[in-house]
């Protein structure tokens, strides 16, 4: 920690995908103490924390509150060497983890797609990565997270307090997240060793993905939703492990920076279900039909990191990413056929298995399959077909994440997470004034 | 909130009885997310009426707030009633007037009346509801101007000196608001047929309220902008607007 916490700066905030901003006071506390004495004040409309703002939708901000962002915590402690338990500040990002421990031959439990979140918004959002149908979600791998209370008082959790386990999945609103100390596992390289298969159908592509996870730490699909007959659902499947030796090609831990940004003039890519389609077909012919290749863990794991503000491609009216999760293949199915008869623009669909979840109450994976899905919100027919696809997705017991939220109706969280009254009795001992309030919650009456 | 794809939670209607906003209610409650209405207006039987329409919705939350445009002291605690029971996402402005012109103008006061009511009323509610939702960090407030505010004509002098007036501010108003979160969505509908219209000849571009509701509901969450409806109507006042003088007192419009 560093420097001094300055004044509030009133401005408008959005989550990644850039829709319905809204304005709040923004904070970045330079020390805890600087944290605690601003939630001490109790402010009016309350208070949330903010990492990178890479929740897709309205998770991070609070329309007339005050949001602290946690920039200023942004220390990592020295791993352990046996146990390979690190101590980090609630801001530092994964990226920025990954680079420390990388070369000392260390690597994190689990990543998104991204690593550009930070371990706070991890923690909050009870991440999932590649590795969840062995591995679990973040939530699995914490020995300990350090919370500022609704009442502004510092408290250490661990998984053995029941009210651990209202922080991974209460998105923030159960305190401000200042430190977690997370088991990290060892690597021997910095590449990893991919096998890719091209499939032809959304049955293969299911199979391929079980038959990955039979063999391979990490797997996931990406699927075309668009593609006419026998080939909905077709996709390419990869799955990959850390390369048990380290190679010639070696970096010491090298990460690739950002290597450009798209620039704010850049005009909205042309989406419609035709230049999806084509992007899609291209795609798919690009793709081996089986190969295996020894590729740098940045590729593998955060392929979306290749391009800094991808997210301004879908213009200023923004984007929905629509991630749901269902036991029953059924469902999946049942939703790619929504998706193609409304022809959608749905852009970059992955697909892939969960593992067992969490003791989390509103953690988000559960065992069964995962979708997630980009759909530009300026869209008109975007909101009426999602609210489809979530009534589909209730039928068959399943959830959105709502890290990724940005539309769902109130009535359906509940049916969504059946145990959302016993994380909120856990949030009541937590924040009994309610004093952590997001856009996301008022939206949703969390 | 009004989320990502549009959808309002809460909407205050000053003007309870306009069909406009009726027809506006409508459509925010077709998602199934709206769950409160204040509808703010005269007691009486219209106002009755506007709420059991908007309870049949099933809009959980219906609640009437006593409203004259004319008493403007009371203006700002209309607007504090609304939102001291919870956010309001989308505030609509949709009451007005259309005198017989010839009676207006025989009677100066009257046509103050008209003033106090289409204009200066605006005034006092826009300026509170912009302070509230500026508070609040989010809302659009929803202005009902006309296409005739761009350049009013004779037959409706005084009405249509209202509207520019109330075009003017709003507009101007709006384009403060960047950055605040607060937008403001200035509508320019040409002909409606609504009970305010009725006895007048539809003339061409004629719509109706749902097609006036459409535009709003469409436009909300996209910041300040001005909403022609139809659309080709601002083609039809950007023509008008040019036309001299001399040729534009002779039309027939």
């Amino acid at each position: 920690m560093s420097g001094t916490t300055r004044p509030h700066e009133r401005r408008p905030l959005t989550g990644w995908g850039r829709t319905a901003p809204t304005v709040a006071d923004v904070v970045v506390p330079a020390t805890v103490d600087d944290l605690r004495c601003l939630i001490q004040r109790q402010p009016s409309r309350g208070v949330i924390a903010r990492g990178l703002g890479r929740s897709y939708g309205d998770a991070a901000q609070n329309a007339g509150g005050l949001v602290l962002e946690t920039g200023g915590l942004d220390q990592i402690g020295p791993v352990d060497p046996t146990s390979g338990l690190v101590t980090c500040g609630a801001g530092v990002s994964l990226d920025g983890l990954i680079r420390t421990v990388l070369p000392q031959g260390w690597f994190v439990p689990v990543t998104p797609g991204t690593r550009q979140v930070t371990v706070g918004g991890a923690v909050a959002a009870d991440i999932h990565g590649k590795n969840h149908h062995g591995d679990g979600s973040i939530c699995a791998h914490l020995d300990s997270v350090v919370l500022v209370d609704g009442r502004g008082e510092l408290r250490t959790l661990t998984p053995e307090d029941d009210l651990f386990w209202a922080v991974p999945g209460g998105m923030g609103l159960t305190g401000v997240i200042v430190a977690a100390t997370l088991r990290l596992i060892p690597v021997r390289s910095d590449r990893m060793v991919v096998d890719t298969v091209r499939t032809a159908s959304l049955d293969e592509t299911m199979e391929a993905l079980a038959e990955a996870d039979r063999t391979h730490r990490y797997s996931v699909a990406w699927v075309d939703c668009l593609a006419g007959g026998g080939g909905l659902g077709r996709g390419v499947v990869t799955a990959g492990e850390h390369a048990a030796s380290p190679g010639e090609h070696d970096g010491g831990g090298r990460l690739p920076t950002t290597a450009w940004a798209v620039p704010s003039w850049a005009p909205r890519l042309p989406l419609s279900p035709r230049t999806v389609r084509l992007f899609n077909e291209a795609y798919h012919r690009a793709a081996p039909r089986s190969r295996r290749s020894l590729e740098p863990l940045g590729s593998f794991f955060h392929p979306l990191d290749v391009v800094g503000e991808w997210n301004r491609l879908y213009g200023a009216r923004g984007f929905v990413q629509h991630q749901l999760a269902v036991r029953d293949p059924e469902v999946v199915r049942q939703v790619i056929a929504m998706f193609a008869a409304h022809r959608a623009p749905t852009f970059l669909c992955v697909l892939k298995r969960f593992g067992p979840g969490s003791a989390a109450p509103l953690s988000f994976p559960q065992p069964g399959w995962t979708l997630a899905v980009d759909l530009p919100a300026g869209d008109r027919r975007v909101g009426a077909l999602l609210d489809e696809v979530d009534a589909a997705v209730i039928a068959g017991g399943g959830r959105v994440y709502l890290a990724k939220d940005a539309r769902l109706a109130p009535s359906a969280l509940a049916q969504m997470y059946p145990r959302l009254d016993e994380w909120r009795r856990l949030r009541e001992r937590l924040d009994p004034d309610h004093v952590f309030v997001s856009d996301l919650a008022r939206r949703l009456h969390l | 909130m009004i989320d990502a794809c549009g959808a309002a939670q809460s909407v205050l209607v000053l003007g309870a009885t306009s069909e406009i906003a009726g027809a506006t209610v409508a459509r925010l409650a077709e998602g199934g997310r709206l769950e409160r209405v204040v509808l703010a207006g005269r007691p009486g039987r219209g106002r009755v009426a506007a709420a059991g329409r908007v309870t049949a919705l099933r809009v959980p939350a219906v609640e009437l707030v006593d409203f004259d445009a004319r008493d403007r002291v009371g203006h700002e605690g209309v607007i504090d009633v609304a939102f001291d029971g919870g956010d309001i996402d989308v505030a609509l402005l949709a009451w007005g007037v259309l005198p017989e012109e010839d009676s207006v103008r025989a009677a100066p006061l009257a046509a103050a009346e008209v003033v106090d009511v289409n204009c200066t009323a605006v005034v006092t509610t826009l300026l509170a509801a912009t302070r509230r939702m500026r508070a609040q960090g989010h809302g659009v407030i929803v202005v009902l101007s006309s296409a005739g505010a761009v350049r009013p004509r004779g037959s409706t002098a005084v009405y249509g000196a209202t509207k520019a007036g109330v075009d003017a501010l709003a507009t101007a108003l709006g384009d403060t608001l960047a950055g605040s979160g607060v937008s403001i969505l200035v509508v320019r509908p040409g002909f409606v047929r609504t009970r305010m219209t009725a006895g007048r000849r539809p003339p061409p571009l004629a719509v109706g309220p749902e097609d006036v509701a459409a535009a709003i509901v469409a436009n909300l969450g996209r910041g300040s902008r001005t909403v022609w409806v139809p659309a080709s109507m601002r083609y039809a006042m950007a023509a008008l607007a040019v036309t001299p003088r001399s040729i534009f007192r002779r039309l027939p419009i």
